[in-house]
């Protein structure tokens, strides 16, 4: 079955694409159609509860709600930075996870940054990146948005690995899965907001700022300098 | 001795004129807190009073930015193939954006917290990277990167990097499908009809 959805994407694509378009994105047309259907659920459901949920919950409530989702990611990411080669950082990572959960109730506070642990932002869409992968063609993919071939294996990864599915029963795991996102979208509110005054064309803008975004992470934030022609 | 002369030299100067030679980290640091300072006060902005925040932006932060640099970074080949006039008004344009754009980042960031890192430069360099990061709660700070170049009048920003995206170099794209479809005075035509559909949605 999904092997068929995928075939069917592909070869929608296939009639999607146009003469001039952008190397990068050689699914544009196809991409453009799916960034048109999240847009359209961005609207009608995920802006809306993010926007309720940003004005009627306290901030130090959304703060705390921050550092506990983002302290559950932290061992992977911790994981990942070890994927990388990078052993200090990755346990500086599960270091940070004690830490929170025990004297940061459950992670509610982030104490290990005030102690000098620093947050990461790892991934494996990004550990296959530091092992060279190229990204392959932008993606769009539907509900979660901008990606690419190689982040696109790596959200797969990253979703095999969330704690949040080991969670039973089922429908306590749903409300979490649905109160991270409803926080990350939260989180996303003032990016959205400047996104619409700033692009002419915001599918662009948003996929060029996406590219950019990526390779930054990959190079954790010291990418090679890439040439103004 | 000479550094001695210049010591005594520099002690005269007036204040104003010393802020035109202060060193690119100073000018970010002093320039934003002051800013930040002025929207937390000012309970206008505070409750959305849109062109007080962008007057406020045109005399504290303007003067210290290169808009003509930013353009034609942004343009990147088409810059060569607009006549003086269009440059101009290219320039102007972007500006008038760009401030915008501006206001509503500092809008949406003004309450976090700010980390100055020291510059690492020498100081015959006339090209630096000023960088700050803006700490939140429970994810990784976002590293803002000023890319400054010393002119005659001082430090001027040319390009910033939110989060490793350079600002003008995302608006290379956009740019140069517009200039391709359309021309220069397509790309003119159409950063004006953005400035007027903001404009009139913030009345």
């Amino acid at each position: 079955m999904k092997g068929l959805l995928i075939l069917a994407w592909f070869s929608l694509a296939g009639c999607a694409t146009t003469g001039e378009g952008d190397p990068r994105d050689p699914l544009e047309g196809l991409n453009r159609g799916v960034y048109k259907f999240n847009e359209k659920v961005d609207d009608f459901v995920a802006r809306p509860v993010a926007e309720v949920y940003d004005d009627f919950v306290p901030r130090e409530v959304r703060d705390r709600v921050r550092n506990f989702f983002g302290n559950l990611a932290d061992p992977f990411i911790g994981v990942n930075n070890l994927l990388q080669g990078k052993a200090t950082e990755a346990f500086d990572d599960w270091s940070r996870f004690l830490l929170n959960t025990t004297f940061g109730l459950l992670g509610i506070h982030d104490v290990a940054t005030d102690l000098g642990l620093e947050k990461h932002n790892e991934d494996f869409g990004q550990t296959f990146g530091r092992w060279g992968a190229g990204t392959g063609p932008y993606l769009v993919l539907p509900i979660f948005g901008s990606s690419n071939l190689r982040d696109g294996v790596g959200l797969a990864a990253d979703m095999v690995t969330d704690p949040l599915g080991e969670v039973s029963p089922n429908r306590a795991r749903n409300a979490l899965v649905a109160s991270r996102a409803v926080q990350t979208r939260a989180d996303l509110l003032g990016a959205g907001r400047i996104l619409e005054q700033a692009a002419l064309d915001k599918y662009v803008f948003q996929r060029d700022a996406y590219l950019q975004r990526r390779r930054s992470l990959v190079y954790d934030g010291r990418p090679p300098r890439e040439k103004f022609e | 001795m000479k550094t001695l002369l210049l010591v005594l030299l520099s002690a005269l100067v007036p204040s104003s004129l010393y802020a035109q030679g202060a060193a690119p980290d100073t000018l970010v640091k002093t320039v934003t807190l002051e800013v930040v300072e002025l929207i937390a006060k000012d309970r206008d902005i505070k409750s959305g009073n849109r062109a007080k925040l962008i007057s406020l932006i045109d005399e504290k932060v303007l003067p210290h930015f290169n808009f003509e640099a930013m353009t034609q970074l942004a343009m990147g080949q088409s810059w060569r193939k607009a006549a003086p006039e269009q440059k101009k008004r290219l320039v102007s344009e972007f500006k008038t954006l760009l401030v915008r754009t501006y206001a509503s980042a500092l809008s949406a960031y003004s309450d976090q917290k700010f980390d100055f890192r020291p510059l690492r430069a020498k100081p015959s360099d006339t090209d630096v990277t000023v960088q700050v990061r803006v700490l939140q709660q429970g994810a990784q700070a976002v590293p803002i990167d000023y890319s400054m170049e010393k002119t005659t009048a001082g430090w001027k920003v040319y390009d910033v990097m939110v989060g490793g995206v350079s600002l003008v170099a995302n608006y290379r794209t956009e740019f140069n499908n517009v200039v391709r479809d359309s021309g220069i005075d397509g790309l003119i035509k159409s950063l004006d009809s953005k400035n007027r559909s903001l404009e009139a949605a913030k009345k």
